[in-house]
């Protein structure tokens, strides 16, 4: 099979790559750069477990080819805050119960960035709305919500 | 009822309730939660071995056929290939998967001859890449010839020839049939005014973890050893297990646990992916990892939850005073039996709910089917239980004119009966039934939503309001997996369910504790601090904890049955007391005191009653470390400060010979009452929640908001199995969603705004500090308090809630009818 190369920003870092030009963003991310914050939790876009940015807007990493992100700059969890200096909107997350198991918890941090982004003050049915695309099996969902309403406050104030 | 046979034995409970605690029932953040934010957890598809190639499987299409060829040649061909193996040859070098059912099934983790189920495995290819190994499987050609097929649990009763799916059991699907008659049945049911039957169903649905199941394995030639790192639970109790399959001896297999993203019981064993991988590995010569993915995970993971049909009795006086039941349960098993009727044994820890019922008789029925077998999912089929018993009493209430509380306040176990021994056998270890109710009845205003109600009547608007009072067993003892289980075939009738942990204090004081059993989701580490904080009265962040493999780890069952907490507060107060007591001994000779003049003070060891005389655990645990030799002679104090501790089940007893009486088996008891308020729109069969109040009792709480958060999150999958979810299989046996796109899980548009939690807490006498386990209970408790709101709300339509899930589609077909009968 050909090999496609691919030039790209991910987490602050130029990486130059040759990949199978099916390779999907969020395997390239994981097996070929090893940032294994990112997961996969479906096989047809549902769950949101994969979410990363890319210039700037959540996006679903597990949605596209990593050959299609030639010039992109793409934020994954482990370029939002290490655990030294965590994110306002992980550390709302700690400080909200906003997480079990941990494994919808990347893609849910990465939507709710963006969600503040985008909304200075995001209330509960706008916060809900946005998020329909993320699953959490464990936490039944209001203490997410509350964690991302309490990080947006966070990262306007 | 007399019971002279049972007894009770004497708690083992050493730490006492306190009115006052240093660390426990804080609402401390979670010690996990750091790693998990920022993207350094490990999960199952994180590990990486050198030279690791990936695996993936070809599945059966068909739900039962023979296999009659397998031609594999076109995928060995293809370029990044290292091996193929179809089942006849796994099972040359993998014996069958392991199984806790008597006499057992037989599963292999590639099919062998036959497949059983839709998704059944039927080649695995390993590959340089994930991506190869699937274009492989579509080069395996694959003959094959089709069986009947048995979707249906009542026809499945019947089934004979070719339908049987385990012909070496005997010519029928029945795997397991036995009818156990606890009390005085008959007598009660002559003495009754009025029997309320109902034929209830509760469908196939599962813990669906977001994280599917996965293992990376690897052996070596040399020492003849397999490492299997993967996401499963209980490989400290029966992991050996998957060391007979692989036909190594235990003590050549090591597991390491990951971190696990998500279970709800569905990763309590995951034996067949472990078998699977390592015999992948050892063919390959190199590392192998295989991760299901979500279709492999819906058809073939071994973890459906109960599938469930009752005919259902109840006894009652004309007062609403409940007598006795009667259950007829045929429960659709799927195409292998690997707990047999585990979830039965479960069931009957309260089978007769809150209530104050004397005799119960229970029919049960297991069928063997073409579906994916079942597993646990959160509640173990108590939930089920719970289910039909509160569709009784609500059947009652419309049947006798009763308020839904009043009837519920009238048959509650009084708070004077503890410790109680219920119809089965079991112990009801302790409770307040009443308060909680009350405190529920006093988080929601009854009366408002009652006015509402009737205004929005008006418009045409259905609100309805449902009340569950259920049971919440928990700290599972081993005996619920085989006490149902033939006499003469009673299998391996083990009675120890232990959870162990070990501590170490290093020489600055600071601890480190190591757990037997995984993380899968929940928060035990987060507990495991707080306890051992408590106990040492220790700052939590000088304590971190870690997991044992199976090369290290030792006698521990594992996360399940609601025991976990329960289980390592056991643990872990045992060990630390083995640890106050060394330290005290060195403390003693540094403050020249005598022991028992010692205290714990936060952070130190000091002469009681003398403020300033004292040592820094730091200054004790370096002396314990690098200065023993100095201290006075004190025979068996050795250098350092450590302890190993194994926690047994805290009230077992045997079940009886002729299982009359069940024993004492799941005794720590706790309540809950939920109140949904729902709307359920006509037009559509949607159903919204209007307001939501779950008040649980699980005896001491050791951190409210993890404990709020379990109840939370357990709502929302009670919600789920009541509203939407459903393994959907067609007459052919193809299940119908496999996917999150069709299975689907409430999402935040379906979950209620907020679901109001409230705590009543009535500490148990029989662990230490009276915990008592709460990981299930939303589940348990949602699924009859949302069918009753839906009932409530349609009364005026006639509609009786019989079945679940109420989807919309399903509901507007109810609707439907009900307006075409003449209701509304
Ligand atoms: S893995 Fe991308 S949405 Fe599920
Ligand atoms: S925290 Fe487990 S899936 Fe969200």
């Amino acid at each position: 099979m050909a090999e496609a190369s691919v030039t790209l920003t991910v987490n602050g870092r130029e990486v130059s790559a040759t990949v199978d030009p099916r390779t999907l963003l969020v395997h390239f991310l994981r097996e070929q750069l090893q940032l294994t914050g990112t997961h996969v939790g479906c096989d047809t876009s549902q769950c949101g477990a994969c979410t990363v940015h890319l210039d700037g807007r959540a996006v679903k990493s597990c949605a596209l080819l990593a050959v299609q992100l030639e010039g992109a700059d793409v934020t994954t969890i482990e370029g939002v805050g290490g655990p030294d200096e965590m994110h306002p909107m992980q550390t709302a997350f700690k400080e909200n119960h906003g997480l079990q198991c941990g494994f919808c918890t990347p893609g849910m941090v990465m939507k709710g960035i963006d969600i503040a982004n985008r909304h200075a003050a995001p209330d509960e049915a706008t916060i809900r709305r946005e998020l329909e695309g993320n699953l959490c099996r464990c936490t039944g969902y209001h203490n997410i919500v509350e964690s991302i309403a309490a990080g947006a406050r966070e990262m306007s104030g | 009822m007399t019971r002279e046979r049972h007894y009770i034995p004497e708690s083992r409970q050493r730490e006492k309730p306190k009115s006052k605690y240093f660390a426990i029932g804080h609402s401390m953040k979670r010690v996990e939660d750091t790693r998990l934010l920022t993207g350094s957890g490990t999960y199952a598809d994180d590990v990486s071995l050198p030279n690791m190639a990936h695996a993936a499987v070809l599945r059966s299409p068909h739900a039962h056929a023979r296999i009659v060829s397998i031609d594999k040649s076109k995928a060995e061909a293809l370029p990044g290939v290292i091996c193929v193996m179809t089942g006849a040859e796994a099972a040359e070098v993998t014996g069958p998967c392991a199984d806790f059912s008597s006499p057992p099934t037989t599963q292999h983790c590639i099919a062998v001859d036959k497949v059983r189920h839709v998704g059944e495995a039927v080649a695995a290819v390993v590959a340089e890449s994930r991506y190869i190994a699937e274009d492989a499987c579509e080069l395996i050609e694959v003959e094959y010839d089709p069986l009947p097929v048995v979707v249906d649990l009542e026809e499945a009763v019947t089934s004979t020839g070719d339908a049987v799916l385990h012909p070496e059991r005997g010519d029928t699907n029945v795997a397991l049939q036995r009818t156990i008659t606890f009390g005085a049945v008959d007598e009660d049911f002559a003495a009754a005014d009025l029997v309320i039957e109902r034929r209830l169903r509760w469908p196939r649905s599962g813990g669906t973890p977001i994280e599917t199941v996965g293992a990376t394995a690897h052996y070596d030639r040399g020492t003849g050893k397999f490492t299997i790192h993967a996401n499963t639970s209980m490989y400290n109790y029966v992991g050996w297990l998957i060391a007979v399959s692989l036909k190594v001896d235990p003590h050549r297999l090591n597991i390491v646990p990951t971190d696990a993203g998500g279970s709800f019981g569905s990763k309590l064993f995951c034996h067949k992916v472990c078998t699977l991988a390592g015999t992948l590995a050892r063919a390959a010569g190199r590392p192998v990892k295989y991760l299901e993915d979500r279709i492999d995970n819906m058809t073939s993971g071994d973890a459906h939850g109960s599938d469930r049909l009752y005919d259902a009795q109840l006894a009652l006086k004309r007062d609403g005073t409940m007598l006795s039941m009667r259950l007829k349960v045929i429960d659709d098993y799927g195409a292998y039996f690997q707990y047999g009727v585990g979830q039965h044994g479960n069931a009957m820890a309260q089978v007769t709910g809150p209530y104050g019922i004397t005799s119960v008789e229970v029919d049960l029925t297991a069928v063997l089917t073409n579906k994916c077998q079942q597993g646990a999912y959160r509640g173990f089929g108590s939930e089920v239980g719970n289910f039909v018993i509160e569709r009784l009493v609500d059947a009652a209430c419309e049947e006798l004119g009763l308020d839904p509380v009043e009837m519920r306040r009238k048959n509650l176990i009084p708070k004077d009966a503890f410790p109680y021994i219920m119809p089965t056998g079991n112990m009801y270890d302790s409770g307040d039934y009443h308060a909680v109710l009350d405190e529920a009845l006093g988080m929601i205003d009854l009366e408002g939503w009652r006015k509402k109600q009737a205004e929005a009547r008006k418009e045409g608007r259905y609100i309805g309001i449902g009340i569950s009072t259920c049971q919440e067993r928990s700290v599972f003892s081993a005996t619920e997996f085989w006490m149902w289980n033939p006499n003469e075939t009673p299998g391996f009738t083990l009675s120890s369910s232990p959870e162990s942990v070990s501590v170490n204090i290093d020489p600055t004081g600071k601890a480190f504790i190591t757990l037997n059993a995984p993380f899968w989701g929940n928060s035990p580490e987060t507990m495991a601090v707080q306890v051992l904080a408590e106990k040492l009265e220790m700052d939590p962040a000088d304590i971190s904890v870690g997991y044992a493999d199976s090369d290290k780890g030792f006698n521990s069952s594992g996360p399940g049955g609601s025991r976990f907490t329960v289980m390592i507060a056991g643990a872990v107060s045992g060990a630390a007391d083995v640890i106050r007591e060394k330290m005290l001994r060195v403390a003693s000779h540094m403050l020249e005191a005598d022991p028992s003049d010692l205290e714990f003070r936060a952070g130190s060891i000091g002469v009681q009653g003398v403020p300033g005389k004292e040592k820094t655990l730091a200054e004790v645990a370096l002396h314990a470390h690098y200065f023993r030799l100095d201290l006075p002679e004190d025979h068996d104090l050795t250098s350092g400060i450590d302890a190993a501790y194994v926690y047994d089940h805290p009230v077992t007893t045997m079940p009886s010979e002729d299982r009359s009486d069940l024993g004492i088996f799941y005794p720590i008891v706790g309540h809950m009452c939920h109140i949904p308020v729902v709307e359920v729109d006509v037009e559509t069969g949607k159903v919204d929640f209007l307001d939501y109040v779950a008040v649980h009792d699980c005896g001491t709480m050791v951190n409210p908001m993890t404990l709020a958060g379990h109840v939370r999150g357990g709502t929302v999958n009670g919600i789920g199995s009541a509203l939407y979810e459903h393994f959907h299989y067609d007459e052919s046996g193809q299940l119908q969603n496999a996917l999150l796109s069709d299975y689907l899980h409430p999402t935040l548009m379906e979950t209620p705004v907020d679901i109001r939690v409230g705590h009543v807490e009535t500490p148990s006498p029989f662990t230490e500090y009276g915990i008592k386990g709460g990981g299930e209970g939303g589940r348990m408790g949602a699924p009859p308090a949302i069918a009753a709101a839906i009932e409530d709300a349609l009364k005026p339509l006639g509609v009786k809630v019989d079945s679940l899930p109420l989807t919309p589609k399903v509901l507007r077909g109810m609707i439907r009818e009900a307006e075409a009968n003449g209701g509304g």
